[in-house]
């Protein structure tokens, strides 16, 4: 594994995309930072970048480079190695790469402008945060490569998925609460926010954040429900998942698949 | 040193390997061939595990394949399509695969005999396909395995490479290794196998030496033989060639 591994992020540290994503976080971070003087501000604008961001560059960017890899994967298949270790050094690599580029990105413009000893917590939870998601989409995303020979109906799929996530959920989400609204909701709103990862990042970002005014619905009931570091934890724990079912998806797909 | 037991392959409705047996024998080369879709790449891809058989056996050096990995240390092998990770240097690609093997290597006079010594710290998605072609093999050759399977090693080289190539496989042979080989140039066969296996509809339609099969034809050479039974094939069933199959064994 840890060969595949090494190489996959050598490979890709040096691809394009890797410096593009790191330029884009570095400007961003940067602008935002710089241009609005209230430091919580800053980061609850960051924060909204990240979590829709973060899930579709590792989308993109585990979906394509499945498929570019394809014919390369039969020869490393044919080396005296397990499959297991192959593909999980391949994944691991690949979220590698992306979540230092990410962190790059972010970590200059806060040194840099001064704000990393003051905002230290809320760099370390944007860090986080960023991270977990770029596991979790790159892990949903390989996995739904892995399934698709197919290049096109995966990116499809792939590309669905994120946007399912990011935006349609919220909105059934929403729907759901209106139409429901005579009803205890306290127990469906935190089923529905563990079945999501985005929404799960939100938040832990809000209750680390303590910014209330943001929290809106989900972040309330998740605060009361469990408190600020139950929440934390519980949050977490199903980030962890997140990212757990999806791999061990994949790896399963993976032993068995013909390549 | 690699034998078939009754393996069957389908993908979908599609049957590719229909309860195939197939011993290749010690020390020869042994060519593949067959039409479009006969099932030639399926047969490499399940000797090498990268195909899972739906049933069967398959043995190399009498040791059982399925789900397990350690027998490819036994392996070297030339995929078909030469494609590999795009910002690798060539002489990273080469230390990924002698990492991932943990094998003794010899690359710098295959580099050189392939002209490739310039383009070692060249990035990989700066080479263009014939010359991706000569860096894969060299990462076939460059280990000194007992068992060798190229899958249509001559695409996209030039006529000197090819012969560079043709050496490079004798030398091999001589060295004692069990060759397999699938291509669709004949006159690589001609030149090179020992034994031909011919694959029709998923069976081994036929296997023997390149006389056995000239002298089963009206035609005079391998290249037309092939061709005969290729055209001929498409007209019968293959119950005459699992007659034919039978008065081989």
């Amino acid at each position: 594994m840890n060969r595949t591994l090494k190489y996959t992020f050598y490979d890709l540290i040096r691809s394009w995309w890797c410096y593009a994503y790191f330029g884009f976080y570095f400007l961003t971070a940067g602008a935002i930072l710089y241009l609005s003087g209230d430091a919580n501000r800053a980061v609850a604008s960051l924060m909204n970048i990240i979590i829709i961001l973060s899930p579709l560059v590792g989308t993109l960017f585990a979906t394509m480079y499945y498929y570019n890899s394809r014919e390369f994967m039969e020869l490393l298949l044919a080396q005296p190695v397990r499959r297991r270790s192959i593909f999980l050094g391949q994944y691991l690599g690949l979220a590698g790469s992306l979540s230092l580029s990410f962190l790059l990105g972010l970590i200059i413009p806060f040194i840099v402008l001064g704000f990393f000893g003051s905002e230290f917590g809320n760099f370390l939870m944007l860090s986080i945060t960023g991270v977990l998601l770029t596991f979790i989409f790159s892990a949903i995303a390989y996995w739904i490569a892995i399934r698709h020979e197919n290049r096109i109906v995966g990116f499809g799929i792939a590309i669905f998925t994120w946007l399912f996530l990011a935006v349609i959920y919220d909105g059934i989400f929403l729907l759901i609460l209106i139409l429901f609204e005579d009803y205890p909701l306290d127990k469906l709103t935190l089923g529905l926010t563990m079945l999501n990862p985005i929404d799960l990042s939100r938040i832990l970002l809000m209750l680390k954040l303590d910014i209330s005014a943001l929290m809106g619905y989900t972040g309330a009931v998740f605060q009361k429900f469990f408190g600020t570091n139950a929440g934390i934890t519980i949050a977490f724990g199903a980030s962890a998942l997140w990212i757990l079912i999806p791999v061990m998806s994949f790896l399963r797909k993976a032993a068995r698949k013909d390549f | 040193m690699i034998e078939l037991k009754k393996v069957t392959k389908s993908f979908g409705k599609q049957v590719v390997l229909d309860e195939i047996n197939l011993n290749i024998t010690p020390g020869s080369i042994s060519a593949i061939l067959g039409p479009n879709g006969s099932g030639k790449t399926t047969i490499i891809k399940s000797i090498l595990g990268l195909v899972i058989p739906n049933s069967g056996e398959i043995y190399v050096d009498n040791q059982p394949t399925i789900h397990q990995w350690q027998y490819r240390s036994k392996i070297d092998y030339l995929p078909q399509i030469a494609r590999f990770p795009e910002n690798l240097t060539v002489k990273e690609l080469l230390a990924l695969v002698k990492d991932m093997r943990s094998q003794e290597s010899s690359e710098d006079d295959l580099l050189k005999r392939f002209g490739l010594v310039e383009s070692v710290d060249k990035k990989l998605r700066n080479l263009s396909g014939g010359t991706r072609q000569k860096v894969n093999i060299v990462i076939t050759f460059m280990f000194d395995n007992p068992v060798l399977i190229l899958d249509e090693p001559s695409s996209g080289l030039d006529p000197v490479s090819l012969l560079t190539l043709k050496d490079l496989v004798l030398e091999e042979k001589a060295k004692g290794k069990t060759i397999l080989l699938t291509t669709h140039i004949m006159s690589l066969v001609e030149n090179l196998a020992d034994e031909v296996v011919f694959l029709l509809e998923g069976k081994v339609y036929f296997q023997g030496t390149k006389d056995e099969i000239i002298s089963l034809t009206p035609a005079s050479d391998l290249e037309r033989s092939i061709a005969h039974l290729l055209s001929n094939s498409h007209q019968e069933q293959p119950v005459s060639a699992n007659q034919m199959e039978e008065s081989y064994e």
